[in-house]
């Protein structure tokens, strides 16, 4: 993955020479360790500022929302299906876009990385296969298939679905993973540990919004959380307001949700709110067959009516 | 000034001790961080963790805070009528709170006790709140305290500044409130006053030098507030900006709160929740417009707020105390020592078209 940014850079140029863009959306380095900001070229120039490695796990398609330019977009496989979302959902035209694809092997879960080591992490270095992590006295090199994010260890498409250019060969998809067995887990728990499970694993939030604002799908001009008139949910820390809070945002991601991670990955207080959208994430595969984000060309399951739904309470 | 010498051994006594008469609250593990929390009797803090995720504010300044209750059943009385919440505030201690969160209270005072208006729950939380600081040791690369106006052994605020000296800390006593603390812990030995200060002067220089990342903010202040509000590089800083409120909740000195009441059936609540100027919401007004419609105006008005409208009216510094929770936690690395950089030398560079 590291050899793809002289490309990036090749394609984001030419683009922007052709004056096919106005601007190319990437990311630029950041200043601590495992994190890059997304970033934008408008020139030439300023494409110098490109890097790629695996810290780039910002989902993009989230600067896509409403934009009016001609915009060049790296896109990894979960961007790609967020990019197909978004055209379906009428957020971006297709001929607006010049789509760069990245094949990606996964991005670095740097929550989990801080965690194995006592201490501050002062710098982290990354070849094809392996991490080393610098800092408090300590070196140790990892193999980057153990510290990936958990949504990148189970994906199955890594390939962007839908792209203009290419940034380098497709990689090899994954077939052998278990993409929803912490989902069965919970699925087994009673109702009531299920709510213990539930409030447990909430209660550290501050209700920053991170994971709403950091996700592709959230663009409503007016979020639940912020409707005044009727008022859906409580703006205090009652744990009823916050849990409904995060129900009811999954719950608009429902069929639309590609498990890019931006949210738990955003979370400054490490919530994984991954399982509630993986579990609808899994009921519209089981109920639907349905896999967001694959195809401009066909609307999702929760928006649309077919005559020959086998269930019979809808006709 | 005087040194009292805590000796290790009889740390978890003394703090039984001062359970009896105040309510302790200190850095404990929450996950894979550390957070300010009340202590249950016999817990201890953990004060070898780094910064906490959180600032401890909320000790003081609850993120949630019920102000008033009132009723909705017209068969009663007094219906209708707003009744202050009968609020106790015992004495409280914030055992190793580092020296930038203490001096953040500096900062957010002078919005909560103006000559004007005095906020009560505020500051009598606040007068309740006994500060018992730890001298930083092991400071973050991105701690940028010493160029924010603070430090590693920065008194300010403090009611005793506790130094890690092996088996034993040793706490200077910087108020009365810090002396009757120790008092009720029952920690009464002095150490020679001389001889420790040179020590702990040493310490504090050592630690200072491990400070690497700074901030440079000499220009702020003079250069005109309209050319910086109209510099051309806000789009560029706020273009990665998620407007999610996570920099200003995990701020030491970010005060602003919403009001807002709340009914549960014929009865209800006015609370205050902290607010964030990153939210639309923010500044929505009734009538549907909002002067900070985009996230271009919200992102400025955070830097500007802190980096440049708070150094004019107060003359005071920035309103940060390099505690670098932002840069730290921030879920797309907006970095507020880049953008103090843009905007500082954005003066510099102002100045110099004017020769």
């Amino acid at each position: 993955m590291l050899s793809y940014i002289d490309k990036i850079k090749e394609i984001s140029t030419r683009l922007l020479q052709e004056c096919r863009v106005d601007m190319v959306i990437g990311f630029r380095k950041g200043t601590v360790p495992m994190m890059n900001e997304p970033h934008f070229a408008r020139s030439p120039a300023e494409v110098e500022n490109f890097v790629w490695d695996s810290n780039c796990g910002i989902n993009l398609c989230n600067y896509l929302t409403n934009r009016a330019e001609k915009i060049g977009i790296l896109a990894k496989g979960c961007d790609s299906r967020n990019i197909v979302t978004h055209i379906i959902e009428n957020k971006i035209k297709r001929d607006q876009l010049v789509i760069i694809g990245v094949p990606c092997r996964g991005m670095l879960d740097k929550r989990k990385i801080s965690s194995m080591f006592e201490g501050e992490i002062g710098e982290v270095i990354e070849d094809d296969h392996n991490v080393t992590v610098k800092g408090n006295g300590l070196e140790k090199t990892l193999s980057k298939k153990e510290v990936l994010q958990q949504n990148c260890s189970i994906c199955i498409h890594r390939n962007p679905v839908i792209y203009d250019e290419l940034v380098g060969d497709l990689v090899e998809e994954q077939t052998d993973v278990d993409r929803y067995a912490d989902v069965r887990e919970i699925e087994a728990l009673s109702a009531k540990e299920k709510a213990t499970y539930f409030e447990k694993l909430l209660e550290p939030c501050i209700r920053c919004y991170a994971c709403r604002n950091a996700c592709p799908l959230c663009y409503c001009p007016t979020c639940f959380t912020d409707e005044s008139r009727p008022q859906w949910v409580g703006k205090g820390q009652h744990p009823t307001d916050v849990s409904t809070f995060h129900f009811l945002r999954a719950y608009h991601c429902a069929g639309r949700c590609t498990d890019c991670g931006a949210c738990e990955r955003s979370c400054p207080v490490g919530i994984n709110m991954r399982v509630f959208t993986k579990k609808l994430e899994k009921d519209c595969l089981e109920l639907f067959e349905w896999e967001a984000g694959l195809d401009p060309d066909v609307r999702p399951p929760l928006d649309t009516y077919r005559p020959s739904d086998p269930d019979a309470f809808i006709k | 000034m005087k040194i009292v010498q805590i000796d290790k051994d009889k740390w978890e006594t003394g703090l039984q001790k001062l359970a009896e008469t105040y309510r302790l609250f200190g850095p404990v593990p929450e996950n894979d961080f550390h957070n300010f929390k009340e202590l249950d009797r016999k817990q201890l803090p953990d004060l070898s963790c780094l910064n906490t995720r959180l600032s401890p504010k909320s000790v003081i300044y609850p993120q949630t805070e019920v102000m008033f209750e009132y009723s909705l059943d017209e068969n009663q009385e007094d219906h209708h009528i707003l009744k202050e919440v009968d609020k106790k505030y015992a004495p409280q201690a914030i055992i190793g709170i580092r020296p930038c969160d203490a001096k953040a209270l500096a900062l957010v005072k002078l919005n909560f006790d103006t000559p004007e208006y005095q906020d009560p729950y505020w500051l009598k939380a606040y007068e309740a709140t006994t500060l018992v600081g730890l001298a930083c040791e092991s400071p973050c690369n991105s701690c940028f305290c010493t160029s924010a106006g603070c430090g590693p052994y920065h008194e300010e605020e403090l009611d005793l500044l506790m130094i890690d000296s092996g088996d034993q800390y040793w706490a200077k006593v910087i108020t009365d409130k810090g002396e009757t603390f120790l008092a009720a812990a029952g920690w009464t030995h002095t150490l020679d006053e001389k001889k420790a200060l040179k020590e702990i002067e040493a310490k504090k220089q050592a630690a200072e030098s491990k400070i690497s990342s700074t901030v440079i903010t000499d220009k702020l202040r003079e250069t005109e507030t309209n050319a910086l509000y109209n510099a051309p590089f806000w789009e560029e800083v706020s273009f990665s900006c998620i407007n999610c409120g996570t920099c200003t909740y995990v701020c030491p000195t970010c005060w602003c709160f919403d009001i807002q009441d709340e009914n549960y059936g014929s009865s209800g609540c006015r609370m205050r929740n902290w607010d964030s100027c990153m939210y639309p919401l923010f500044t929505a007004h009734g009538s549907g417009h909002n002067p900070r419609n985009t996230k271009l105006h919200r992102v400025r008005q955070r830097f500007m707020h802190k980096l440049k409208y708070y150094v004019d009216k107060y003359d005071t510094g920035i309103q940060c105390v390099g505690c670098g929770r932002c840069v730290r936690l921030c879920p797309v690395n907006i970095d507020i020592r880049r953008v103090c950089e843009l905007m500082n030398s954005y003066a510099a560079a102002a100045d110099a078209c004017e020769v």
